[in-house]
């Protein structure tokens, strides 16, 4: 335990309790995770509103009991090709904090594909992959026990709207 | 008993922050020449309620100084002073001081002494000046006349003789509880004279009938004696008499004693011993009713203060929804296709419970207009004397309700305008005269409701806009080329350019930074509009638009392709199919057509916004929403109309961000979500799509 | 335990008599002008009643005048709130059937004394 605490200390994840689980879902043949904790609600795909002269990785705005959330597109912001949404497409509506604010998005990704325990996994802190490959918001890499490899994502440094990173990306109009 | 005062605190508070208000405006108002007894009575309660209020929890230092304007203003209601300006501008400033101190008070924050000295010194000053000739010869004061009464001999004790008059026990006092309290004081001999009992047949027992002589064998002060009988020394013969060492009791028989009728007057010479009533050191005007008092315009953002009737109707319309919901739910336990009529008409009720009670909600949030404006004359006053010029002040209507949260952001915006036309608009007294117009220059401040929005006007008598000067004055600061075509009323707006000021010099009235770009933006994001008019040498008027709520708009649902979009009611003008006559081409860029004598740009929806779905191309197929923004108009070409509704607004900034054309969203019946159109940014965007429709853009 | 009617517009003052009074034992109602006030009083005799002056609808010397002349209030105790420097208030309040008055500012102790010797 002590291990990996530091371990966590260690990445930037902004776990709120230690002893995390992670959902886990695979975009492009590739397992991501994010802190369950930051999870809100897990909702079939939906066609939702369009915003007009957005960056294409924003989908667009849906009803989250009243309240509008935007949603982006998980392959599009990893910066792979884009495919049609399936029945098995989902929306994953996490928390993500933004200096003071705490905003709600939804992210689409492939398929759910499980919960695990940060027990079973071993976490190394420095992801490192070809130029090609957005990593700014990947915290860091972990090897599930069947040493399948997941990505963890910081939520906090997704490329959303109102991001410090990648703002006057979303804004700009063509 | 100790009692935690801090618990009263909050409340004194609040209350005194309205006190100042009505003390404020009350003091605003005042027109030296002729004053309101009521007005200056009502200011006067207020100063007092403070004073009161002060003492009591525990605020000395507020007291005392609310004590000296108090004075003032107790003087001034008497008619013993006069009320001279400079009298009322010490007052206002002091009022202001009293602000500070009581807002240190609260925050628990530090006042500026040296500042509160100045202004009392201030005040002394004006108190000290020779009052107004209906001054009585000596305003004396008790603490003197004691001291004149001092004897050589030492005081062992007094002796009191007190004679009830027959009402006294009808005032709620009791001669027995009197009794009772020398004994406190110490050793009491007491005799009773029986002497005044009438005879049977004439004896009232509500009457009091008996008297006493009361030694008291205690050194005390004759102030604790003269206490025990503050109540009743109009309601009973009284004479105090000091027990000497050589016990030889004074030999003044009080004629009080004797003659029951004519109370302490006569004895009054018999000095030392009678207690004399204080000589009423003011005149007082008769017991005011005091004016309800208004909310005050400061308390905190987070609370709102709302008028019982509004909640009462609130809770009977929550119960007539709850009646309606339960008939509802018996109708669906064992619904039959028979009951359909029933089930339609619950629904109709239940839709109109659901309005009714919208709308009561909204009227929760409503507030006077007066909550802004009345910050205005305090404004005008100040500014107007620091740029020596005459202006007038006019408020209409500042009682039109409008909604909280746009009372809170109007504030800065309105200050903003109203600097500007005192600033550069009125002329100084000499030059407005030299153009044959009255000295004293009209500043009018006009709030009414116009279908739906909340209108607010600031119109001046001033010198108006020269649309040339500001024309030169942005190319010459490269915000324009010389050869751009403007009309005069483009040319008016370019003051609302960033970094465009007008003021030959910057003056320290109209600030420097912000500008009139600022406060156009501070009023789109209430989803308001600003437009101005003009005429150079008679005027300017400034006419605010704003939605009377910002929670809810009616609007009208339109169609792009397969995407839908609110446009605000309050934006469109009217909505038309273009014939192909009506339609030209502008230098073969954009597109306009011609309503009437006018010329107006089409803005296609479906550009501006990137629609890539099938959407209608033809003009003559769609149809053409006529808007108008910030004086401008266009024809927003879209598929088609699909009806109106009021709908709710959600932000979109509260996850994303802001949206360009876009002010926000809402969620259709169908749960989806559409986007509500702001016109201005649409403009703006179709604007960066087309050279000829080029506005000044403060970006 | 004797109950008292503390009538006053300023909620501040209001409260500290109600708390004073009521942590002494007291029983007190509450009104904010003198036509609540005199409604209460009609309904429900009270032991002593402490009134400001100043108030909106009634003041506290014509809700002492409409008191006295109610049987029940005859004899009562009819105290005012007034402040040292109203001289004449204390006497219009004394024509009207006040039995006394409590000076402004006042602390809770000052408040008891009196009431607990009116009331005995």
């Amino acid at each position: 335990m002590t291990a990996t605490a530091e371990q966590l200390d260690i990445a930037p994840l902004s776990t709120e309790e230690a002893g995390s689980q992670y959902l886990t879902f695979t975009v492009a043949g590739e397992t991501y995770g994010v802190d369950i904790l930051r999870v809100q609600e897990i909702r079939g795909w939906e066609p939702v509103t369009r915003i007009p002269n957005a960056h294409d990785c924003v989908r667009g705005v849906l009803n989250l009991r009243g309240a509008i959330v935007p949603v982006y597109d998980l392959r599009l912001m990893l910066e792979l090709d884009w495919v049609d949404y399936s029945a098995e497409t989902v929306v994953v509506i996490i928390k993500v904090r933004q200096r003071d604010s705490e905003k709600h998005v939804g992210v689409i990704v492939d398929a759910v594909s499980d919960v695990i325990n940060e027990n079973d996994i071993e976490i190394s802190s420095s992801p490192s992959f070809g130029e090609h490959i957005k990593t700014e918001f990947i915290a860091s890499l972990a090897t599930a026990r069947a040493g399948a490899m997941v990505m963890l994502l910081d939520a906090d440094r997704l490329p959303i709207a109102g991001a410090n990173s990648s703002d006057e990306d979303h804004q700009a109009d063509e | 008993m100790s009692i935690d005062m801090a618990q009263f605190h909050q409340v004194f508070f609040e209350e005194s922050f309205e006190g100042l208000d009505i003390m404020e405006s009350g003091l605003l108002d005042m027109d030296p020449g002729a004053v309101d007894s009521e007005q200056i009575n009502a200011i006067f309660r207020a100063a007092h309620s403070i004073k009161g209020g002060a003492g009591t929890f525990g605020f000395a230092d507020i007291s005392g100084f609310t004590h000296t304007m108090e004075t003032l203003l107790d003087e001034m209601r008497d008619g013993r002073r006069e009320i001279t300006t400079d009298a009322v501008d010490v007052l206002l400033k002091s009022v202001d001081v009293l602000r500070d101190m009581l807002t240190a008070a609260q925050d628990g924050g530090e006042v500026d002494q040296a500042n509160v000295d100045t202004q009392s010194a201030e005040l002394k000053r004006v108190l000290d000046s020779r009052p107004g000739q209906e001054a009585p010869a000596a305003v004396s004061d008790g603490e003197s006349e004691t001291v004149s009464e001092a004897t050589s001999a030492p005081v062992i004790g007094w002796h009191v003789v007190f004679r009830p008059h027959a009402h006294l026990m009808r005032t709620g006092n009791d001669p027995l509880r009197l009794l009772k309290e020398f004994r406190d004081l110490g050793d009491t001999s007491v005799s009773c004279d029986i002497g005044g009992i009438p005879e049977f047949h004439e004896y009232e027992p509500e009457d009091a009938c008996l008297s006493w002589d009361i030694h008291l064998h205690e050194a005390v002060d004759k102030y604790q004696v003269q206490e025990i009988f503050d109540w009743v020394e109009d309601d009973c013969d009284l004479a105090i008499m000091e027990i000497h060492d050589e016990s030889a009791p004074a030999e003044a028989t009080p004629a009080a004693s004797e003659a029951p009728s004519p109370a302490p007057a006569p004895a009054a010479e018999s000095k030392p011993d009678l207690k004399l009533a204080d000589p009423p050191p003011e005149r007082r005007a008769g017991v005011d009713r005091r004016k309800p008092s208004k909310p005050a315009a400061n308390t905190s953002a987070g609370s709102i203060r709302v008028d019982v009737p509004k909640i009462d109707s609130l809770i009977n319309m929550v119960g007539e929804l709850v009646i309606t919901q339960s008939m509802l739910s018996m109708l669906g336990e064992d619904f039959d296709m028979q009951d359909v009529p029933k089930l339609l008409e619950g629904l109709a009720q239940l839709e109109r419970h659901t309005r009714e009670l919208q709308e009561s909600v909204m009227q929760v949030r409503m507030m006077p207009i007066s909550f802004t404006f009345s910050r205005f004359p305090r404004l005008v006053r100040d500014l107007s004397s620091k740029l020596n010029k005459k202006i007038e002040l006019k408020m209409i209507g500042e009682s039109t309700e409008v909604d909280k949260t746009v009372i809170e952001k109007i504030g800065d915006p309105l200050v903003h305008l109203v600097r500007n036309s005192l600033d550069h608009g009125i002329e100084l007294p000499e030059v407005r005269a030299a153009a044959g117009k009255p000295e004293t220059g009209t500043v009018v401040l006009n709030a009414y409701h116009k279908g739906g929005n909340i209108v607010i006007e600031i119109k001046d008598d001033g010198k108006g806009l020269d649309g040339d000067f500001l024309f030169n004055k942005a190319v010459s600061k490269g915000l324009l080329k010389e050869d751009d075509v403007l009309t005069q009323q483009q040319k008016y707006e370019l003051i609302f350019m960033a970094g465009f000021s007008t003021a030959e010099q910057i003056s320290d009235v109209s600030g420097r930074g912000v500008g009139m770009d600022v406060v156009r933006k501070n009023i789109n994001e209430l989803g308001g509009s600003i437009e101005i008019e003009s005429e150079l040498g008679v005027g300017t008027s400034i006419v605010i638009r704003l939605p009377l709520t910002l929670a809810i708009l009616d609007g009208q649902v339109v169609r792009v392709g397969d995407e839908t979009y609110i446009v605000p009611l309050v934006s469109i003008i009217e909505s038309i199919q273009v014939r192909p006559e009506m339609i030209n081409l502008v230098g073969g860029k954009g597109e306009a057509f011609k309503l009437r004598d006018e010329y107006l740009p089409i803005v296609r929806m479906h550009e501006v916004f990137d629609v890539s779905a099938e959407h209608v191309e033809e003009l003559t197929e769609g149809l053409l929403v006529i808007v108008e923004a910030e004086g401008r108009k266009c024809g927003l070409f879209v598929d088609d109309l699909l009806g109106q509704h009021q709908v709710v607004i959600k932000s979109l900034e509260e996850n994303y961000g802001n949206v360009e054309g876009v002010s926000g969203a809402t969620i259709l019946g169908d749960g989806s979500v559409a986007l509500i159109l702001d016109i201005t940014g649409v403009i703006r965007l179709s604007g960066a799509r087309q050279d000829d429709f080029r506005l000044p853009r403060s970006a | 335990m004797a109950s008292i009617l503390a009538v006053d517009d300023s909620a501040s003052m209001r409260q500290m008599v109600s708390f004073t009074l009521k942590g002494a034992g007291y029983d007190v109602i509450e009104a904010a002008d003198g036509v609540e006030a005199l409604n209460i009083a009609r309904d429900k005799s009270v032991n002593l009643v402490i009134t400001d002056v100043n108030m909106p609808n009634m003041d506290g010397i014509s809700l002492i005048r409409e008191l006295r002349n109610l049987p029940s209030y005859k004899f009562t105790p009819l105290l005012m709130l007034t402040t040292e420097s109203s001289a004449e208030k204390k006497q219009q309040g004394k024509a009207a059937g006040a039995t006394g008055w409590i000076v402004k500012p006042f602390n809770p102790d000052q408040l008891l004394g009196t009431v607990k010797k009116v009331l005995g």
